[in-house]
């Protein structure tokens, strides 16, 4: 340091010999300094600040980020409202061929799905795990048909659900209770199994028998089921709950069925084309 | 240790800025700086209106950096997001530049380059265009503000806000078309966001430079502080040959005196406001303009220059012990300088390497794992994958997937049965790709396959690959 700075004195303190020189501050620098306490004062008078038990202080700008969320939200719905309308309008076939609503229609089904959808049949659409009775949504195998209509028609009236008279409606009797022996159970299995290559115990000849007598009204001739009953196919490689031999003979011994909502009472139109479009295009679309 | 002694007298605590007056001096190193100020404003003024044609769809301006796209254009290289480690390992070889040439000149880039120093000599030359040298700048300061104060100073403050504009332009012509955006700026139809950037770039430019001055290499600037780290008794630094010029004193009777006439030229261009006769100094940027002042006035006297000289810490035991100084080139030439050396030509070589090797698509794969795996009713199994191929190119390409030709995996684009991806013109095109194994094969029953997924332009035939897994049903 100069020498003309020495007549400002020390501070006393002392490291191995090096002292500190007691140099005023800048002047500008307190300035600063003072401005930025009035800052703060004044930022904590217009903004929300100070603890108090119920909350804190609302602060005179009224901010919050809860209302800019809201308005946010309105913003973007406000925007989207045009497409929005012309997506409630158009017939759920011609979505894809327009780029503008189908872009529109799969994003905010994809946010559809993820509210009302996945608890059920998993975030990923996949039925949460293979043969649990929820449907796998991303595979080619459906129960109800598998093209836009036929989703279109499912996600709004739901199935078995007993709210919406156009509900998809079927019953696979319970074949436990006195219909079916318990050899009969185990030989039917045994055939079911077979057609997909399967082995299982029990005999497959007398199998086919039970099954020609009690099954095929429903699951067709080959075991290769019935969209208009959502009878499903039990000749391919899905399962829905389970293709192992215990999960079979519970099938055929109890007549699982599965019950969806009918989702017009809680979506409105383009949300619930906007969600078929959405499963539509995630794989095994028709 | 610290000891307990209380301070010896009670200070006021602030003091206002003491004002520097910096007099004209001519010289070889005020000559430098005039190059390298005329040099670096240059580059920095002009550079944005070079024109360098990419093609239809791509910019026309040599150097860009266009944050909507988000990219960087230098004349013929062309940075994506991906690559911004070309960004850092520039940033790390400038941190390394100021370290080598810290340890070998001291602050030759505070003295000659920095920004705030040539603005700062900007402005100072522009004061002393309009209100004169030191001395009437002085006698300005102590006048009472009559009308022409008023004139001098509003003329002044004029000029430098011109220059502060023009800055603040130069810099927002780097963000987008230059001469569009010159038309815009005028009639008003520029983005708020140039407006608003030229109004903050004025601001600081006039403040900086024209106002706070040294002020800003004291206290705001973090440089001082690290730099003594880099330096040794081999660095070259700007320092007053006490042993030559002590005593000094002024007159004709030069017995019992030294060299120094005490003619305080070096204190009154010294644009820090400090007397380089006081010894090494933070405040000081190593200007040179006391060498070129002082040798100016040993010329005058008839005594030999270098009184005030570019010289190492060990000089001056070697002249102190009635030795030579040494050449820069010994000084320079030690471990330390040449590992800086070694180390930024390292970052360099690797950068121009990697610009030359990196690939031509890029291609990124993320397998999807929700779920893993899809059973499909034949019993083949299909897994998903997440996958994006940059066109780097003006037009737009056909891009084609496969697993290679032999393979027994069946690979489709998302919503058709085709391998192709066509995306347009310098873009990220983003798609689902479906592998499926067939049914009964090894990959279908096995937990996980490694696969390798290529992506062919079908234009150039170029290729690259993304290394993954196929997950089957694990039985």
């Amino acid at each position: 340091m100069s020498d003309k700075k020495q007549d400002v004195g020390t501070t006393g303190h002392e490291w191995d010999g090096i002292k500190e020189f007691n140099n005023p501050l800048p002047r500008w620098w307190v300035w600063t300094f003072y401005a930025t306490i009035v800052w703060g004062i004044g930022y904590t008078i217009a903004y929300p600040a100070w603890p108090l038990i119920n909350g804190a202080t609302r602060g005179v700008l009224g901010y919050s980020t809860r209302t800019e969320v809201a308005s946010e939200i309105d913003r973007f719905a406000e925007m989207n409202a045009g497409i929005k309308a012309e997506l409630a309008a158009m017939d759920v076939t011609e979505i894809a061929a327009n780029e503008a609503v189908s872009n529109y229609a799969i994003q905010s089904g994809r946010a559809t799905f993820a509210t009302y959808c996945s608890q059920c049949h998993g975030a990923g659409a996949d039925g949460v795990a293979e043969g649990n009775g929820y449907p796998n949504l991303l595979d080619d195998d459906w129960l109800w048909g598998g093209d836009i209509e036929a989703i279109t028609y499912t996600v709004t009236h739901g199935i078995r659900n007993g709210t919406d008279d156009d509900a998809r409606f079927s019953e696979m009797p319970a074949f436990g209770d006195d219909y079916l022996s318990d050899e009969e159970i185990t030989n039917v299995v045994a055939y079911v199994r077979s057609l997909s290559g399967m082995e299982s115990m029990g005999n497959v000849e007398e199998g086919a028998v039970v099954f020609a007598d009690n099954c095929t009204a429903c699951h067709g001739e080959n075991a290769q089921g019935d969209r208009e009953q959502g009878a499903p196919n039990l000749a391919d490689a899905i399962w829905l709950y389970g293709g192992d031999e215990q999960s079979v003979e519970h099938s055929v011994r109890v007549g699982p069925k599965g019950a969806m909502p009918n989702w017009n009472a809680r979506l409105d139109e383009a949300q619930i084309k906007a969600v078929a479009a959405y499963v539509h295009q995630l794989g095994g679309g028709e | 240790m610290a000891t307990t002694d209380s301070p010896e007298s009670p200070q006021k605590l602030y003091a206002a800025r003491e004002p520097v007056f910096p007099r004209r001096v001519r010289g070889k190193f005020r000559a430098l700086k005039w190059w390298i100020m005329a040099l670096t404003l240059g580059v920095y003024y002009l550079t944005p209106w070079i024109r360098w044609d990419r093609g239809p769809n791509l910019p026309d301006q040599a150097v860009l950096v266009d944050l909507a796209g988000r990219r960087f254009f230098f004349f013929w290289i062309e940075i994506w997001p991906h690559e911004f480690y070309f960004i850092a390992g520039l940033l790390i070889m400038a941190g390394l530049g100021l370290f080598l040439f810290t340890s070998a000149l001291g602050r030759v880039w505070c003295g000659y380059a920095c920004p705030q120093t040539v603005w700062t000599d900007l402005f100072i030359l522009t004061e002393r265009w309009i209100e004169g040298d030191r001395n009437a700048r002085v006698r300005l300061w102590n006048a009472k503000w009559n009308l022409r104060k008023w004139r001098l100073r509003l003329s002044k403050w004029a000029v430098w806000l011109l220059i502060g504009a023009a800055t603040g332009g130069a810099w927002v012509f780097y963000f987008t078309d230059a001469p569009q955006l010159l038309g815009d700026l005028f009639t008003g139809n520029a983005h708020p966001v140039a407006y608003t950037t030229i109004a903050i770039m004025t601001f600081t430019t006039f403040f900086f430079g024209g106002v706070a001055r040294e002020q800003i290499c004291i206290y705001a600037c973090p440089w001082p502080r690290i730099q003594a780290a880099m330096m040794d008794e081999d660095t070259v630094v700007v320092a007053y040959r006490d042993w030559r010029g002590e005593p000094r004193g002024r007159g004709k009777q030069r017995e019992g005196l030294g060299d120094c006439i005490d003619c305080n030229a070096c204190v009154n261009v010294c644009p820090m406001g400090i007397d380089i006769r006081d010894g090494q100094q933070l405040e000081c940027i190593t200007c040179a303009l006391c060498i070129d002042a002082c040798d100016e006035m040993m010329d005058k006297v008839g005594k030999p220059r270098g009184l005030i000289d570019y010289i190492a810490l060990k000089d001056e035991v070697h002249e102190r012990a009635g030795g030579h100084k040494r050449s820069l080139i010994k000084h320079v030439l030690r471990p330390r300088v040449l590992l800086y050396t070694f180390l930024w030509a390292a970052i360099g070589v690797a950068l121009t390497v990697m610009l030359f090797v990196r690939p031509v698509i890029d291609l990124t794969v993320r397998p999807v794992r929700n779920p893993t795996f899809v059973t499909l009713s034949d019993g083949s199994v299909r897994n998903t994958y997440e996958v994006g191929v940059r066109n780097k190119h003006g037009e737009s390409r056909p891009f084609y997937f496969t697993l290679g030709i032999d393979s027994p995996f069946m690979v489709n684009v998302e919503g058709t049965v085709e391998t192709m991806l066509s995306v347009p013109a310098d873009t990220e095109g983003k798609t689902r790709l479906y592998v499926t194994a067939p049914a009964g094969t090894d990959m279908a029953r096995d937990d996980r396959t490694e696969i390798r997924i290529w992506v062919i332009d079908g234009v150039t035939g170029d290729r690259t690959f993304h290394d993954t897994v196929f997950n089957g049903r694990g039985q």
